[in-house]
């Protein structure tokens, strides 16, 4: 099988930088992934429903603003209702600290601090994608 | 499974679409007996092929397109190919930028795909991939296809009506593209229609058309339009729909869906072959040992290829 890890890349929220989350997706590229980069100002809703029909194995999700919780969540509790048990959800941007357990808890896989080499994000999709 | 599959594909439910379109492009075994049983329910969609340079706005049109084909309450199909890297085998695939208010629409279904193997043609991937949009129920699938290669002169032999799109100012572009591409456009696009050169454009356009046209009694029209601010959108849909009239009144639909399986069922077979060949076990060793022989001038290339040729097909 010639399976091929299927990433979307997202920037939920109103601000307007992506520059951190287009360096992430050449990253995943140059990886050897298909990165779907969906642009900015993201609803959850929105960002569920091209994850089915990309049919993506990853969500990142990249934050600059204080709103990341409610969107986290709420991206996790849509894919919990369209039975969507097998996409990962990663988080990157800056996220305070005593955020990361409570998402964690809820089913985020993982936060990907600022400055956080490409490298360690394509291991730790590569290592943990439900294939 | 197969059946699950199928139903769900039927009733136009986003996930099952999704994870048959997955399992074409991953070449699984399993997505055959669905394909094969989708056949008998396409043949419904009006297929658009949308190709031109990169930059020249086709996901803007496409995007301009949904939303009044929305309006006229029509299901929408999209199909977005971007090139996938022959270093890497990723691809960015970034089309959706330009569609995302679509994402709010459970009627429009988009689907990005990386040209893989397609050594810049289209694949069956392509093929399988309409087929499935169009058992789905839908009733425009409009297919975005890289604007270089092969794959822009293949978009005809899948599309009924073929959009290409210019943009103004680029005199030498008109001219430097490859005679086939004027001859596979149903409709001219000029796009970017704020900036200057239109007219320029236009003129060229038609010389070239003139020059290289297949004698039809039908003229190809040329629209301009600026996607970024939603003009010439309803001009291009009648024209679309102008293309769609003429084809049927012609039977030159059916003749186009004819050439379309034909093509498809020759890929398929090309297909086949090419993994029955590659997927044989040994067949790595087999190439390097034969190798060795042709660089030691023990065999030739030709008998060498024919030698595992008669492996493979006996
Ligand atoms: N000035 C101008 N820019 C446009 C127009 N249509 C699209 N664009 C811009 O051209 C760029 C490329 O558009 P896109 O639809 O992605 O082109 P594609 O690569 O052919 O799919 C984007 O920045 C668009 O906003 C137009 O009519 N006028
Ligand atoms: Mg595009």
């Amino acid at each position: 099988m010639e399976k091929k890890i299927r990433v979307l890349v997202a920037k939920p929220g109103l601000d307007g930088h992506d520059r951190g989350a287009k360096v992430v997706a050449r990253a995943l590229r140059d990886a050897g992934m298909e990165v779907i980069y969906s642009g900015l100002h993201q609803t959850a809703e929105q960002i569920v429903r091209t994850a089915i029909q990309e049919d993506v194995d990853v969500i990142g999700l990249s934050l600059l603003s204080g709103a990341h919780m409610t969107l986290f969540l709420d991206v996790i509790k849509l894919l919990k209702k369209h039975k969507m048990n097998n996409v990962i959800v990663v988080g990157g941007g800056i996220i305070p600290e005593e955020d990361v357990p409570r998402l964690k808890k809820e089913g985020v896989a993982e936060i990907f601090g600022p400055g956080t080499p490409t490298d360690e994000i394509v291991d730790f999709i590569k290592k943990n994608v439900k294939q | 499974m197969t059946n699950n599959f199928v139903n769900g594909v039927l009733k136009g439910d986003p996930l099952s679409i999704a994870r048959v379109i997955t399992m074409i492009e991953n070449n699984h075994e399993k997505a055959i007996p669905i394909i094969k049983t989708l056949h008998r329910h396409t043949g419904k969609a009006h297929i658009i092929g949308i190709t031109g340079v990169m930059g020249s706005g086709k996901s803007s049109l496409i995007y301009e397109l949904a939303k009044k084909y929305r309006e006229k309450n029509k299901k929408i199909g999209i199909i977005a190919i971007d090139p996938t890297s022959p270093f890497s085998g990723g691809a960015l695939l970034g089309d959706r930028i330009r569609m995302m208010n679509l994402a709010d629409d459970e009627n429009v279904f988009i689907r990005s795909m990386g040209t893989r193997g397609m050594l810049g043609g289209l694949t069956s991937a392509v093929y399988d991939t309409i087929n499935i949009l169009d058992a789905a129920g839908k009733d425009i699938i409009m297919v975005e296809t890289v604007g270089v290669g092969q794959a822009e002169v293949d978009i005809v032999k899948i599309a009924d009506t073929t959009l290409v799109v210019l943009v103004p100012g680029l005199g030498d572009s008109i001219q430097t593209i490859k005679a086939g591409i004027m001859e596979i456009g149903d409709i001219f696009v000029v796009n970017k229609a704020d900036r200057p050169g239109v007219e320029q454009t236009i003129a060229e356009l038609k010389t070239m058309l003139d020059l290289t046209r297949i004698v039809t009694e039908r003229e190809t029209p040329i629209i301009t339009t600026i996607a970024r601010e939603r003009k010439g959108i309803d001009e291009l849909i009648n024209e679309i729909e102008k293309h769609k009239k003429y084809l049927k009144k012609n039977n030159m639909f059916e003749e186009k869906r004819r050439k379309r399986y034909e093509t498809e069922l020759v890929e398929i077979i090309k297909r086949k072959l090419t993994s029955l060949i590659f997927d044989e076990t040994n067949l790595k060793e087999k190439i390097q040992s034969l190798t060795d022989q042709i660089l030691k001038k023990e065999i030739d290339p030709h008998t060498a290829a024919e030698e595992i040729l008669t492996r493979v097909i006996k």
